[in-house]
């Protein structure tokens, strides 16, 4: 797909899905927040979920023998299918041997993943979703939208129009939604007492006793389980556990999570056959239970070959819940029909999608995670969803093939990346080598780009939107105003590295010059040595080799300041969360460690002066003046927001933080001319939280763009606001 | 046991069902009854002090009484008192399909039976698994059950799917 063809399929999508998808999953995101905030335990239970998932997934041959042995034990079969024709073909075949034509299903994504409908309906089968969503989008013919509510882009009106249309009613449905409700189930009802076959999916299966875990509110699963004779369960070979109580971890998340319930109505554990006599309402008779048939099917399709993968692997622990999903931006604005592949959505469908079909269903959808870490606090088996994004970039990003006009990008730019790479992504991955280039003569270079000819040849070959401003160089760098400098602090007891981040050094030196400041007149000697940029912006193109490179430059830079008692102290979030986080995975464990034991956020810093007796009437203070402050997503990730409002609120601020998840710019992805409307919409919400008039402060310098565009005013860092010369 | 988990069990399980009533074993049939919507079916209770012999509920319904019955009303086996849960075990007498099908689900929840929390429950349940495969005999298969059914698929939440629309708790307490 070209960039005006993504432009166009994301604005369709958020015109005809967005609305409906960003109330449903914004309601379950903020629900899903507070009950977590609540649930004293969940850290620990997140570890021991996860823990369960490694060593089931490490284990997994033994499991799948174990599994065999139980469920034969019980009277049932197994039947390990290799991929989706496997499965099919032996669904199909159980369902020949009955002489059975009709097949009730409860919601599955596995299925939607081998297109099991598609294979039955081709054979002549009779299917029915009993999941009311399911039921929807078999009626609409259409992909889920969402892993948990597949019909959640629908709204009731257009349930109801679907339903008038494909239903020959006398009375037209109202968009009420009992009312609908009320018809599908009776509807569905009729179909699950009619059918031969009952199909359910499973949540967890567990090995050691071969017992199904279903977590369902609608009840439509324990019914398609125990009406018909004869019951199927598709689970892929991921969602085995060992015993029954390694299940109490997951079933108190789960729903907390998804759906921000604190347990879904029903929690089913089957270890079928199960005892419970079959229905038959036709003949008005029941069929003992000692007749009944079971069937587990369980789902490799790429999943051994995932659990091979240090990279995908994680994806494995998946529940499923849709929490990340749910907690994300891009998501909230589109759903599951532009942010998803064939079958998965939201930033786990990538590892799904490059799993089980390959990398090129993962392609389209990997671009819109911004990599704002959002959903990681969220997901209840602690997997890093933003870094499986970034693998499978970095993967699709060695798999392109070279453009003619490539030649020209590649010259100028000293990364570690293939040819094929593309242009808009090797230009944002290198900004550094930019910047450094224009900074030679910054005037002469900031008006090449105001020119225009420059901005439109950017948005025409490299996709940089011309709708966008672009940031102007400084005349002088940071690092460069900070070399002459006398030291006001020669004896101070602490000595600190304040971190020229790219932006900061080239664009925002002021920035950089206020916190110098600040921290002086808090009796702090700093130093702003020459330091290479993080690594941030080569890996949110997916450049791994690259931000590698840049990960031991800034090592081999900040080492001895780290070994002469320097704390680090970062202005820009993104770059702080670089060295936090990404680091561990770039450099070796101890060097990782060294960097992020002695880093610091600029305000959290701050704050441990002035709990340490620095005193906050050194700086300049208001009285009670209003303030709206948007802190930076990485920064909320890490949980260092609450410094920056408790160090403005002591300077007499009256701060309102804003609570949205995005702002929409995540550093380069506003700028890219496919996802500049999208951004925008994101954008849209936190301008809803902006005051009309009044000063807003940002951390992140994308974030103030934004703001900036937004509101028409200049959005400065808030260190700026206690600049001893500002007074 | 305590009255304390009792009373936990309770105001838990008052946040998502219809009613929970705490009575003794001679209170229970009056209590019954007056939850009962009519016509009533039900899986016979295992329970040593309470039974529903001459109570209104039919415990052998025919598949057509089933179908046509408001209630249903079956005793639970394990409950957890953090999340007001209780479980409708797989009896031969047909506790699942008598839970499932009526719109009214009454349980019939013994006192001893609530456990504080999911830890303590998914421990019993491992047991009972093990020993009901070991044995050859029922146990190896519950539903937990937390109010009634219900769906967010089509806009609003709306209780009363495919399951009951209504559930009523009655604690017997010794
Ligand atoms: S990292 Fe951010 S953009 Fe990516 S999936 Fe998570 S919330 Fe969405
Ligand atoms: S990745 Fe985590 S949060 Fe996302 S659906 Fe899977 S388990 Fe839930």
């Amino acid at each position: 797909m070209s960039r005006s063809e993504k432009a166009d399929k994301i604005r369709r999508v958020m015109e005809t899905d967005g609305e409906n998808v960003a109330e449903s999953v914004r309601g379950k995101s903020d629900k899903t927040g507070a009950v977590i905030d609540s649930f004293e335990p969940y850290e620990q239970y997140r570890e021991e979920a996860r823990r369960i998932k490694e060593e089931a997934i490490e284990s997994l041959p033994e499991r799948i023998d174990e599994v065999t042995e139980a469920v034969e034990e019980n009277g049932g079969q197994v039947y390990l299918a290799q991929d989706a024709e496997d499965a099919n073909q032996y669904i199909e075949g159980v369902m020949a041997d009955r002489g059975a034509d009709h097949i009730a299903k409860s919601k599955s994504m596995t299925t939607e993943e081998l297109e099991l409908n598609d294979h039955l309906e081709a054979a002549g089968y009779k299917i029915t979703e009993t999941d009311l969503g399911e039921f929807i989008i078999q009626q609409a013919d259409e992909t889920p939208s969402h892993l948990v509510g597949p019909a959640m882009h629908r709204s009731p009106p257009d349930i109801a129009e679907l339903f008038n249309e494909m239903f020959d009613l006398e009375e037209p449905l109202s968009a009420d939604p009992q009312e609908l409700t009320q018809f599908a189930r009776e509807r569905v009802g009729d179909r699950i007492r009619d059918a031969d076959v009952g199909l359910t999916g499973a949540n967890f299966v567990v090995t050691e006793t071969g017992t199904i875990c279903l977590v369902t509110n609608e009840g439509n699963a324990r019914k398609t389980a125990v009406t018909p004779p004869a019951h199927i369960a598709v689970a892929g070979i991921e969602k085995l556990v060992p015993t029954v109580s390694d299940l109490q971890p997951f079933v108190e998340l789960i729903a907390k999570t998804g759906t921000g319930q604190d347990i879904t109505s029903y929690m089913s554990l089957l270890t079928p056959p199960v005892e419970t006599d079959s229905v038959d309402f036709e003949t008005d008779t029941y069929g003992p239970a000692e007749d009944r048939s079971f069937h587990l099917v369980l789902i490799d399709n790429g999943r051994m070959a995932m659990r091979e993968d240090d990279d995908l692997r994680e994806t494995l622990y998946c529940i499923r819940c849709g929490a990340c999903s749910n907690a994300c931006a891009n998501f909230q604005s589109t759903g599951g029909h532009a942010f998803g592949g064939e079958t998965y959505s939201g930033g786990i469908g990538t590892g799904w999608e490059a799993g089980v079909y390959g990398l090129d269903s993962a392609a389209d959808m990997n671009d819109l995670c911004t990599g704002c870490s959002q959903c990681v606090p969220k997901c209840p088996v602690k997997i890093d969803i933003p870094w499986i994004n970034t693998v499978v970039r970095d993967r699709l990003n060695h798999s392109r093939e070279p453009e003619s006009m490539d030649f020209l990008v590649d010259g100028l730019t000293p990364d570690e990346e293939p040819s094929g790479l593309d242009i808009q992504k090797r230009v944002f991955g290198n900004i550094e080598t930019f910047a450094k280039l224009g900074s030679i003569a910054p005037t002469l270079s900031n008006a090449a780009i105001e020119s225009g000819t420059v901005q439109k040849l950017l948005d025409r070959f490299a996709g940089i939107d011309s709708r966008r401003e672009l940031p102007t160089l400084a005349d002088e760098t940071l690092v460069e105003w900070a070399a002459g400098r006398p030291n006001p602090n020669p004896d101070a007891d602490r000595e600190i590295v304040l971190y020229p981040d790219l932006y900061t050094n080239y664009f925002s030196p002021e920035r950089g010059r206020a916190a110098v400041r600040v921290l002086e007149e808090l009796g702090v000697s700093v130093r702003i040595p020459s330091v290479p940029e993080s690594g941030r912006a080569p890996l949110s193109q997916g450049m791994i080799d690259t931000a590698d490179g840049k990960a031991s430059a800034v090592y081999a830079a900040l080492s001895e300041h780290i070994d002469a008692g320097r704390d680090i102290v970062v202005i820009e979030p993104s770059d702080l969360a670089m060295f936090q986080n990404e680091y561990e995975r770039l450099l070796p464990a101890e060097s990782a460690d060294r960097i992020a034991d002695v880093s610091y956020e600029l305000f959290e810093y701050l704050y441990g002066l002035l709990e340490n007796g620095a005193e906050v009437d050194a700086l300049p203070t208001v009285d009670g003046e209003a303030l709206t402050y948007h802190s930076h997503c990485q920064q909320r990730t890490l949980e260092l927001d609450p410094y920056t409002t408790e160090v403005l609120s002591r300077a007499g601020y009256e701060v309102t933080e804003t609570d949205v998840e995005c702002c929409g710019m995540a550093g380069s992805f506003g700028y890219k001319s496919e996802y500049y409307e999208l951004s925008m919409e994101v954008a849209s919400r936190l301008d809803d939280q902006l005051p009309e008039t009044g000063p807003v402060v940002a951390s992140g310098t994308s974030c103030g763009e934004q703001i900036a565009a937004l509101t028409d005013d200049e959005t400065p860092h808030p260190i700026t606001l206690l600049d001893p010369d500002a007074r | 046991m305590g009255t304390d988990i009792v009373a936990q069990f309770t105001d838990s399980a008052m946040e998502t069902v219809d009613s929970c009533t705490r009575t003794d074993p001679d209170g229970f049939e009056e209590t019954l009854a007056e939850l009962v919507a009519e016509p009533a079916v039900g899986a016979p209770l295992p329970s040593e002090s309470v039974s529903l012999e001459d109570t209104v509920v039919d415990t052998d319904p025919s598949v057509e009484e089933l179908s046509a019955a408001e209630t249903g009303v079956t005793q639970a086996g394990t409950a957890i008192a953090d999340y007001g849960t209780v479980t409708v075990e797989s009896r031969p007498g047909g506790d699942e399909l008598v839970s499932l099908y009526p719109p009214r689900h009454i349980v019939i929840l013994e006192a001893d039976d609530i456990v504080p929390d999911a830890t303590a429950a998914f421990d019993r349940f491992e047991t009972q698994v093990r020993e009901a495969r070991e044995n050859g005999t029922a146990g190896a298969t519950r539903v937990l059950e937390t109010g009634a059914s219900a769906t967010g698929d089509m806009g609003g939440l709306v209780s009363g799917v495919h399951g009951p629309t209504e559930v009523h708790i009655v604690v017997i307490e010794a």
